[in-house]
């Protein structure tokens, strides 16, 4: 297992060969179960759900709306509060920055939380080519990290992962790293959230530059939000004297109190809980007499994507996302496939839609990652902020078929249709033709049903792979047209 | 052309079908949402963040302010703790019976230092019974953000009813924003493994609550 998404085989491909992994089906059927019923519970406790839905959709909705405006008035309040705002149009420019912010201080070493951002842009592999080293003190993101493995899930990680496997990567890899894992470890959770206790205790303790995420920024007073379960958080953004959050522009919010939305339908919808163990906020600095956490505190905001996503009318709504990853846990095709399939950090219904939109649709993977889906609706049921991830789906199938104008790196350009979608293209243009020729349709369907007897089980020649996974229809002994001419609409009851 | 610019062009340039609309904030988001759930009393409210405290395995006493010294003392004792944290402006008449060595929290004081203290000791700022979640704002009786974090076992102490607000909603008003915030719910936990939720990673393993009744406070530190 390679630790890069780079050359990912398209989603078909990565997915057959994951639907074959027993000890993976196994896993990833165990957590999502566990969590979809878990959701559903914490989610009926709060009457007013559908209200707080439709609240946090439309304040993301307005925030993007109006993007230019809040993300300077959040470059003023950072400012204000003695933070250091820098803009980063792509990861390579992200990477860079953190990179000369982290050599600045002198350090070699960095303590991360858990962030989807710096896994987007390949951070820890960018500092590391700077002899940097970067240590991820999630717990899930310990376990991918000393297994040399990829993230398969937006909250866990290592969801892939379960107890015994976890047991073995520590037993193995601890000692490389640091602190190994203690004697006689077994494989209960207990145990092992211990030996990532002990093993991390020494390098927060030591740590002088956090680097971070945020899950909400609020443009008013400049505050940033961090939303976690362990102490890592806390533990990296208090104790390091430099604290650098990288953070996507489409994280802000306007006001401190649209945080009440948030706060509410965050943790019911990733953890299930009512309120995660821990969130930290913090404004700028604090000044140095009564000075509580990093003396310096740099904001790398990132735009890598986001706004030729923002761009497309459509897809636009998938930047309302806050991370849940609720809708990875209802997903059947999730469920089966894993987050390993998906060829991006972004795994399930969401990345489905994010990543060829962040990434464009030129690769295998992502012209591929559109149809990632049965359109089953479940993601949208449970979207916090009601991302209609069906619609956007099949949004942008149409848009790897018949290509037309989109948005990359902020400049207008017309796509091509993608390769390998001739025979549907063919069969389109073919019904359209049919339709529009009733006689001709009339005659074909006569002809259908009267050779109905030879019909084939599976298609052949470019249908094949299509009817592989599915039973071709079978043909009625009547057209449907004939039949009503000849009962008069099913008055004359004959036959 | 500077990064920011490039990145602020591409956002205008992005949202060139959008109207523009002068829509005040406070007008353009439907807030149809409840600002609490359930209507109870204040008696009730209490009970259900020591009920909602408890789920998420924060262990709960509840005390009058002329016990409380007392019980403070015991809980440190049980816990066989030698050394408490203390953030400079607690009452100092909660701590009057206690035994253990006091820690003052000072600027210079090393993380490892605190990794040393067995026990800290706060107030808080707010507390949500909804969520079972207690706030703290770096006061002057909850100290910088570390002393809470280091150690291994957590004593807060939550004044009822004045501190006790039903909803997510009510604290966030009662908050200041630009003060050093942390809002806890219960001991440090992960869903890392399984999905299962499992207490006691980096935060302190154990969080005690006190629920305290009657004058508590009244001798805050300048």
């Amino acid at each position: 297992m390679s630790g890069t998404f780079v050359g990912m085989p398209a989603f078909p491909k990565a997915a057959h060969d994951a639907v074959h992994n027993e000890t993976l089906r196994g896993n990833l059927r165990h957590a999502t179960h566990t969590i979809r019923a878990k959701r559903a519970t914490a989610v009926a406790e709060v009457s007013d759900w559908a209200e707080l839905r439709e609240a946090g959709k439309q304040i993301k909705d307005h925030t993007l709306r109006h993007l230019d405006r809040y993300l300077v008035q959040l470059e003023e309040s950072v400012t204000a509060a003695g933070g250091i705002v820098h803009w980063a149009a792509d990861a390579d420019e992200a990477n860079r920055i953190v990179a000369d912010l982290v050599r600045m201080t002198g350090e070699t070493e960095v303590v991360k939380v858990k962030s989807m951002a710096t896994q987007e842009i390949g951070l820890n592999e960018a500092l590391e080519a700077e002899g940097i080293h970067a240590y991820e003190t999630d717990l899930a993101e310990l376990i991918v990290q000393l297994g040399k493995d990829r993230p398969s899930h937006i909250l866990v990680p290592a969801i892939h992962r379960n107890r015994g496997e976890i047991r073995d990567i520590f037993r193995s890899e601890m000692g490389e790293w640091g602190r190994p894992a203690p004697e006689g470890l077994t494989d209960t959770p207990a145990e092992l959230a211990e030996a990532a206790r002990l093993h991390l205790r020494e390098k927060f303790l030591r740590a002088k530059v956090g680097i971070s995420g945020a899950n909400f920024m609020v443009a008013e007073t400049g505050t940033l939000v961090v939303v976690e379960s362990e102490g890592n958080g806390r533990m990296c953004l208090t104790l390091p004297e430099t604290l650098i959050s990288v953070v996507g522009i489409e994280k802000i919010v306007p006001t401190w109190q649209d945080l009440e939305v948030f706060l509410q339908t965050l943790p019911r919808s990733s953890t299930a809980e009512r309120m995660n163990p821990y969130t930290s906020m913090w404004t700028g600095t604090t000044d140095s007499e009564t000075a509580d956490g990093p003396s310096t505190f740099h904001l790398v905001l990132i735009d890598n994507g986001r706004t030729d996503t923002l761009a497309d009318q459509v897809g636009r709504q998938a930047l309302r996302c806050i991370r849940c990853s609720a809708c990875l846990n209802v997903c059947p095709v999730y469920e089966r496939a894993g987050g390993h399939a998906y060829g991006s950090v972004y795994p399930g219904p969401i990345g489905a839609i994010l990543s060829p939109q962040l990434r464009g649709t030129a690769s295998e993977i992502d012209a591929s990652l559109p149809y990632a889906s049965s359109l089953c609706g479940a993601c949208y049921d449970v979207c916090p902020v009601a991302i209609d991830i069906p619609e956007v789906l099949v949004h942008l199938r149409e848009r790897v078929v018949q290509g037309g104008v989109v948005t990359q790196g902020g400049n207008k350009v017309k796509l091509k249709p993608a390769k390998g979608h001739a025979a549907e293209r063919a069969a389109m243009r073919a019904a359209s033709w049919a339709f529009r020729h009733p006689g001709a349709l009339r005659t074909g369907q006569r002809l259908a049903s009267r050779s109905r007897r030879f019909h084939p089980r599976t298609l052949p020649g470019p249908g094949k792979a299509w009817s592989g996974s599915r039973d071709l229809p079978v043909v009625p002994a009547e057209p449907f047209r004939d039949w009503w001419q000849r009962t008069n609409g099913g008055k004359d009851t004959g036959k | 052309m500077s990064s920011r610019d490039l990145v602020l062009g591409r956002v205008r340039r992005a949202l060139s079908d959008v109207q523009r609309d002068d829509t005040p904030y406070e007008q353009a988001v439907q807030r149809g949402y409840l600002r609490e759930h359930g209507e109870r009393s204040v008696e009730e409210t209490v009970d259900l963040l020591a009920e909602n405290l408890a789920d998420y395995r924060a262990i709960v006493h509840r005390c009058a302010d002329e016990e409380l010294s007392e019980l403070l003392m015991r809980l440190l004792a049980e816990r066989g703790s030698q050394t408490v944290l203390v953030p400079p402006g607690l009452p100092s008449y909660w701590l009057e019976a206690a035994d253990p060595t006091r820690v003052q929290d000072r600027g210079a004081s090393t993380a490892h230092e605190l990794d040393r203290v067995d026990s800290v000791i706060t107030g808080c700022a707010v507390a949500v019974a909804e969520t079972g979640t207690i706030v703290l704002d770096g006061s002057p009786d909850q100290g910088r953000r570390r002393i809470t974090l280091v150690p291994d076992h957590h004593i807060c102490v939550v004044r009822v009813p004045e501190q006790v607000v039903s909803s997510v909603p009510q604290a966030l008003v009662r908050i200041d924003p630009t003060r050093p915030l942390t809002w806890i719910s219960g001991p440090s936990a992960t869903s890392d493994i399984e999905l299962d939720r499992v207490e006691g990673v980096h935060g302190p393993r154990t969080l005690e609550v006190v629920l305290v009744r009657g004058r508590a406070g009244a001798e805050v530190a300048p």
